[in-house]
């Protein structure tokens, strides 16, 4: 009989290479319980959390938390069925209606992870006589729905319009339809897109346009709608899709889109079809994070200030962090028995961040990556640059 | 040097040796995976260098197929042609 696990060996090896050296495995930390948004009980310990993507803190809002407990003692818990059977409740429209008038787009579909979000459209959206340009560094997310979509992949030079351009020229010829996708903030490095020079693009080649603004929406743009708000683009962004997981605090995610024919998507989008809805306890807590997050912009100026902190700080400690200031601040190390050396001695002083490895990272090398929140302290970023500082001395960097 | 599959090879193998790290007597029959030990994400940036060469895109399911250096190399000929 073949060993139907024999196709993982080179993964086993990598796995048992890298908790060899290392005391725990960095991919199975426990956090036994949030104290607050922004510590922790990790191994026992009080921990500060800077790898969370809770931007706002609003896994911890008051409000959020009474509107799930309400509507868990009204509703119950789950809707144990999918968006096209029984699973649709009222809230589920009240939701996408609440969505669709904060982006100020005619149309909001709901989905129950940000993952699905992307799956979703992106397969429903293109097929096998289409093109999608990505860009390099995209999340998994947009590599998996675009496999899942059949259509043909073109990648382009990580936030490169000219890139892109040079590869739209190349397709001046073909049929099918043409969908550049690009994320607003990207997860790995913090890098900011730069989505006005990509409408420009889109405009002149005939293509569509979708922004990932999952790291952005609520944390950039006057009013929290993402990178394509500050960049003044919107109107040239024909699909935007997202996260509750990260400044909503919850979990799920949205499309949304002026294009009529996002409609029929629910009738054709796998990942929103074939899966359980979202629970009402988890949607009444987005709207109430969603209320909380629009009555509240000092989080937003607050959180500006706290990316801004951290991100110097480190530079001023010598480490190397990308150029852009934004909520995701990833220092890049150069290799991984190094990244693992240093991302330990900072859980063990009490501080946790991401781990990230190749080839999950952009450029096969090591990040330590940090996620800054609203509700972090001045003192708490301090503390948290002083170890980094401490650690890097350590290792000699 | 580049309208023949022997001609791209040639140019895959001199970029491939630019890099220190890939092993010297690399050819044609050459495996990318195994050999070159490249992973999947140093396959799609190393073949982004050689299309700008080339003016040409590679969709992302023909890399599926590609083993060696001269399967890439064939692709990338079709692709030119089918362009030209």
């Amino acid at each position: 009989m073949t060993d139907i696990f024999a196709k993982h060996q080179g993964l086993r090896e990598a796995y048992e290479g890298l908790t060899a050296a290392s005391p725990r495995n960095p991919f199975e930390v426990v956090i036994e319980r949030p104290i607050s948004a922004s510590v922790g009980i990790i191994e026992g310990r009080e921990t500060l959390l800077f790898g969370t993507n809770n931007y706002l803190g609003l896994s911890q809002s008051k409000k959020a938390i009474e509107a799930a407990v309400e509507t868990a003692e009204t509703m119950g818990v789950g809707t144990t069925g999918s968006r096209i059977a029984n699973g649709t409740f009222g809230l589920h429209r009240k939701l996408e209606a609440k969505l669709a008038e904060f982006f100020r787009r005619k149309h909001c579909m709901v989905f129950s992870t940000g993952y699905q979000a992307n799956l979703g459209t992106i397969s429903a959206l293109v097929n096998k006589d289409d093109v999608l340009l990505l860009d390099a560094d995209s999340h998994a997310s947009i590599y998996d729905g675009a496999k899942l979509s059949g259509a043909q992949v073109i990648r382009f030079r990580h936030n490169d319009p000219v890139d892109l351009e040079k590869r739209l020229a190349r397709l001046k010829d073909h049929q099918g339809a043409k969908l550049i996708i690009a994320e607003g903030i990207y997860s790995m490095t913090g890098n900011v897109a730069p989505l006005d020079k990509f409408v420009d693009i889109k405009t002149r080649h005939g293509a569509y346009l979708m922004a990932d603004e999952a790291h952005s929406f609520g944390v950039l743009g006057a009013h929290g709608r993402g990178v394509a708000e500050m960049q003044g683009c919107e109107d040239g962004i024909d699909f935007v899709v997202g996260t509750f997981s990260k400044s909503l605090g919850t979990v799920g995610g949205y499309c949304v889109t002026n294009h009529d024919g996002v409609d029929l998507m629910r009738l054709c989008s796998r990942p929103y079809m074939f899966t359980a809805s979202l629970p009402p306890e988890i949607i009444a807590a987005t709207m109430a994070a969603l209320e909380d997050m629009q009555a509240r912009p000092e989080l937003r100026t607050k959180l500006q200030e706290n990316a801004a902190r951290l991100h110097a700080g480190l530079q001023k400690v010598g480490l190397k962090t990308g150029e852009h200031v934004s909520p995701v601040v990833a220092v890049t190390l150069e290799t991984v028995d190094q990244a693992v050396g240093f991302w330990t001695a900072l859980l063990e002083n009490g501080v946790y961040v991401n781990l990230s490895l190749p080839p999950a990272t952009p450029d096969n090398r090591p990040l330590l990556r940090c996620s800054v929140m609203a509700a972090h302290s001045p003192e708490e970023i301090d503390r948290a640059v002083a170890l980094f500082g401490e650690v890097a001395r350590h290792f000699g960097l | 040097m580049t309208d023949s599959v022997a001609g791209i090879s040639g140019m895959i193998i001199e970029k491939l040796l630019a890099n220190p790290k890939v092993p010297r007597d690399i050819d044609g029959n050459s495996k990318i995976v195994e050999d070159l030990a490249f992973d999947s994400l140093a396959v799609m940036n190393f073949v982004m260098e050689i299309e700008d060469e080339l003016d040409v895109s590679v969709p992302l399911d023909k890399l599926a197929d590609i083993r060696t250096i001269n399967d890439l190399a064939g692709c990338l000929h079709t692709l030119k042609v089918a362009h030209a």
